[in-house]
């Protein structure tokens, strides 16, 4: 039975998106019998819904609320209106995403420690490491149903990853493999295995990639102790004069507005929206935003360094066909910094349909160079890079002061220049790629700019000391004891390694914390 | 966003009979702009039939695809055929003319190799009015779901069961 909460029932936690984090620590709490209401801004979409067309899904499912940029990046000269491509819907990106689930290594854990001092970044060592972390990945990867983990066999290599490993092994690269992935290669979950359609990106209409639309979000609602109340955006959190927060203000599909109470606040809007929402929750205690005595509200926007490489061969590849991003190389995301930078990168498979290439591929680019490309596109295959960026305190999320949105609320504007370790490692990764292809045969290649942004972090760090950073080891934040960050904002540093697996294993770590302080009456 | 080229049941004579401008490419009739083949035709309803015709060339200077047939390009560039949209359109054409009697064209559809045409449109990149038609034309162009056949593109494939029995691993050549 659905659960159903009055506005006014201030026992109930809060949780603020759906997405990866939301969306697990929902169920998570549900299941452990904490009674949560969770507002998601997007619709319900699920299997059946989701359409094998890039264009058609991407205007069903992505956040297209008004948003600015500023920076170096290319993504601000590129798409200066969409800084990011994610998912307004319940379930959050998931429904997105690819279904990469990498653990963290243990060394990413310390960046600073490991790193040393790096010019201009302002780098943290997390509170928590891989030994805390390792149980907690284990349920994560169980709940994911991730291959190559537990008892599930990997994925078979579809076309795209058969040129990769080629090229790879060619090269003398080790670690080269269909990867770990959130994709049943058996059936699991009452779930169906993978059935190669492609369109990944678009939602798995077999439902055969985790997302949390169609596991954690129904099975939390089974519980009866869960109601998700989609279309429901949050524009405000209020708090008490002890600084205490209250519930928070939404709007609902007719823009009609409420304001839900709570006894505990969790934030998941991902890492342009939760900051976004602390900092238009300013008040007269709290002149900055909530949570934000330490300033760091916001700042440190990480978002991988990526780029992709596409090889164009003498004959078809058809990269289209099967997973879209099954297929790794991982022997350089190992700490090396002879190679001229710090951090490491992953290489994955990737592939766009023909009408994402035309706007991705060079984005820009017109004449004979880019329409060549084009009448390759059965010949090519495609990689792309997921690096780890520095953390830089002027890479942020601030209010915009022109532009507002749909219901009158500053805008987002998401500023990001590349630290020359960025580009550095870029580079290195763009060669590398080349060489890779060119080992397999490829007669021509494209080192391909990023896209807008699939990997967001940072804005709402964890740290120790309350001065470094937003939240604790549990995603508590300093400043406010019952309000929480839940997502993948709360990232101290970003490693090399795609991010919802981690960012699962924390909200499931959370929700274990939240509902024993819950029991011993501290929140 | 892919309706078929408004094909009038014309013959070539009669086509040719009716028109009187011809491009190097296009036939540019009174009201219209068709194939020399007579395989479609175009009725302008606010564009004047010369400034579309100039604009269907530019779009495939802009992407051009020699395997691809006009009528895609007319598809992704008609939108502008409104009276919203005419006058800039009329604008810019204008302007991209203009350019071309600057570097001793007659006018931009009479600058007869494509090279020329491209260094004009090279000279106005920066405008808003190219990055307008170069950025419609990715979606308005790509996006045509019967031109991705002709680019080996398969689309969707959930309703024939995905490629698990259909060659997601069937690379015979590495
Ligand atoms: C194309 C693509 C491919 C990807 N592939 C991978 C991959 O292979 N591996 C990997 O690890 N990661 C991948 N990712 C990234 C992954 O999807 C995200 O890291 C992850 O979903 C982020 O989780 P989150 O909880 O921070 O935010 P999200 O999952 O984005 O959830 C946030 C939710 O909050 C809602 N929301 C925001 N603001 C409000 C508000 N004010 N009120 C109410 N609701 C609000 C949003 O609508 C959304 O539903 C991919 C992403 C994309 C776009
Ligand atoms: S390739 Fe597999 S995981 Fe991807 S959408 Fe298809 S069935 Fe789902």
């Amino acid at each position: 039975m659905v659960a159903k909460f009055d506005l006014n029932d201030d026992s109930v936690v809060l949780i603020i998106g759906t997405g990866a984090g939301g969306g697990v620590l929902a169920n998570e709490l549900a299941q452990k019998g904490v009674k949560v209401v969770a507002l998601e801004a997007g619709g319900r979409y699920l299997p059946e819904d989701y359409i094998n067309d890039e264009w058609d899904a991407f205007g069903q499912l992505s956040w297209l609320d008004a948003r600015t940029t500023s920076g170096d990046w290319r993504v601000a000269q590129d798409f200066s209106g969409l800084p990011a491509w994610i998912v307004k819907a319940v379930g959050g990106t998931t429904i997105h995403w690819a279904g990469a689930s990498l653990r963290f290594r243990p060394h990413e854990w310390k960046a600073r420690t490991t790193y040393g001092h790096v010019a201009g970044a302002n780098l943290l060592d997390w509170p928590i490491d891989a030994e805390e972390m390792a149980p907690w990945y284990e349920k994560a990867e169980a709940k994911l149903g991730v291959t190559r983990t537990g008892n599930f066999p990997g994925l078979p290599g579809n076309n795209n990853y058969k040129v990769l490993e080629k090229g790879a092994l060619a090269l003398g690269y080790k670690e080269v493999s269909t990867g770990r992935m959130a994709i049943n290669s058996v059936e699991n979950d009452d779930r169906p295995a993978c059935q190669q359609t492609g369109f990944c990106f678009q939602g798995c209409k077999w439902g055969a990639k985790w997302s949390a639309a169609y596991t954690d979000i129904p099975k939390g609602e089974a519980t009866g102790n869960l109601e998700v109340r989609s279309n429901a955006q949050v524009l405000r959190i209020e708090h008490d004069e002890k600084g205490r927060v209250t519930g928070a203000l939404y709007a609902d599909k007719e823009g009609n507005q409420h304001f839900q109470k709570a006894r505990v606040v969790c934030v998941a809007g991902n890492s342009i929206e939760s900051p976004r929402l602390l900092l238009n929750s300013a008040s007269e205690m709290f002149p900055d935003g909530l949570a934000n005595s330490s300033g760091q509200v916001g700042r440190n926007y990480m978002r991988h360094v990526t780029g992709s490489v596409y090889g164009v061969f003498e004959k078809p590849v058809r990269m289209w066909r099967g997973t879209t991003m099954a297929g790794i190389v991982q022997d350089e995301a190992r700490f090396d910094p002879s190679r001229g930078f710090v951090g490491g990168y992953e290489l994955e498979t990737l592939s766009l349909g023909l009408p994402f290439m035309a706007a991705f591929l060079d984005p820009g680019g017109w004449g004979r160079g880019f329409t060549s490309a084009m009448d390759d596109y059965e010949r090519m295959a495609g990689m792309w890079i997921v690096g780890e960026d520095m953390p830089q305190e002027t890479n942020r999320i601030t209010l915009s002061s022109t532009v507002k949105d749909q219901y009158g609320l500053p805008a987002p504007n998401v500023h990001f220049d590349d630290h020359p370790n960025d580009i550095a490692m870029r580079s290195h990764a763009y060669r590398q790629g080349e060489a890779i292809y060119r080992a397999a045969g490829a007669t021509r290649t494209f080192p391909t700019p990023p896209y807008p942004s699939t990997h967001n972090l940072g804005t709402n760090r964890m740290s120790e000391h309350a001065r470094d950073g937003v939240v604790n080891r549990h995603g508590q934040t300093h400043d406010i004891a019952n309000l929480f960050i839940s997502d993948g904002s709360q990232f101290t540093t970003g490693a090399a390694e795609n991010p919802t697996l981690t960012i699962v294993a924390l909200a499931i770590r959370q929700a274990d914390h939240i509902a024993a302080e819950l029991s011993r009456q501290n929140l | 966003m892919t309706t078929k080229p408004n094909w009038r049941g014309m013959t070539r004579r009669q086509l040719i009979a009716r028109s009187f401008a011809a491009g190097t490419t296009l036939i540019v009739g009174a009201g219209f702009v068709a194939a020399p083949n007579a395989a479609w035709a175009y009725e302008a309803a606010a564009l004047k039939p010369e400034t579309l015709a100039t604009l269907i060339r530019m779009a495939r200077d802009i992407y051009p695809h020699d395997h691809i047939g006009d009528a895609f390009y007319v598809t992704a560039v008609k939108g502008y055929d409104t009276a919203e949209t005419a006058a800039e359109i009329e604008a810019g054409i204008a302007a991209l003319n203009a350019a071309a009697q600057g570097a001793g064209h007659a006018s931009y559809l009479d600058a007869a190799w494509e090279d020329d045409r491209v260094a004009l449109l090279r000279g106005m990149e920066k405008s808003a009015f190219f990055q307008k038609i170069r950025g419609g034309l990715v979606t308005g162009l790509y996006n045509q779901k019967e031109l991705w056949p002709l680019f080996g593109y398969e689309g969707e494939s959930f309703s024939q069961g995905g490629y698990i029995d259909r060659g997601f691993d069937d690379i015979d050549w590495l």
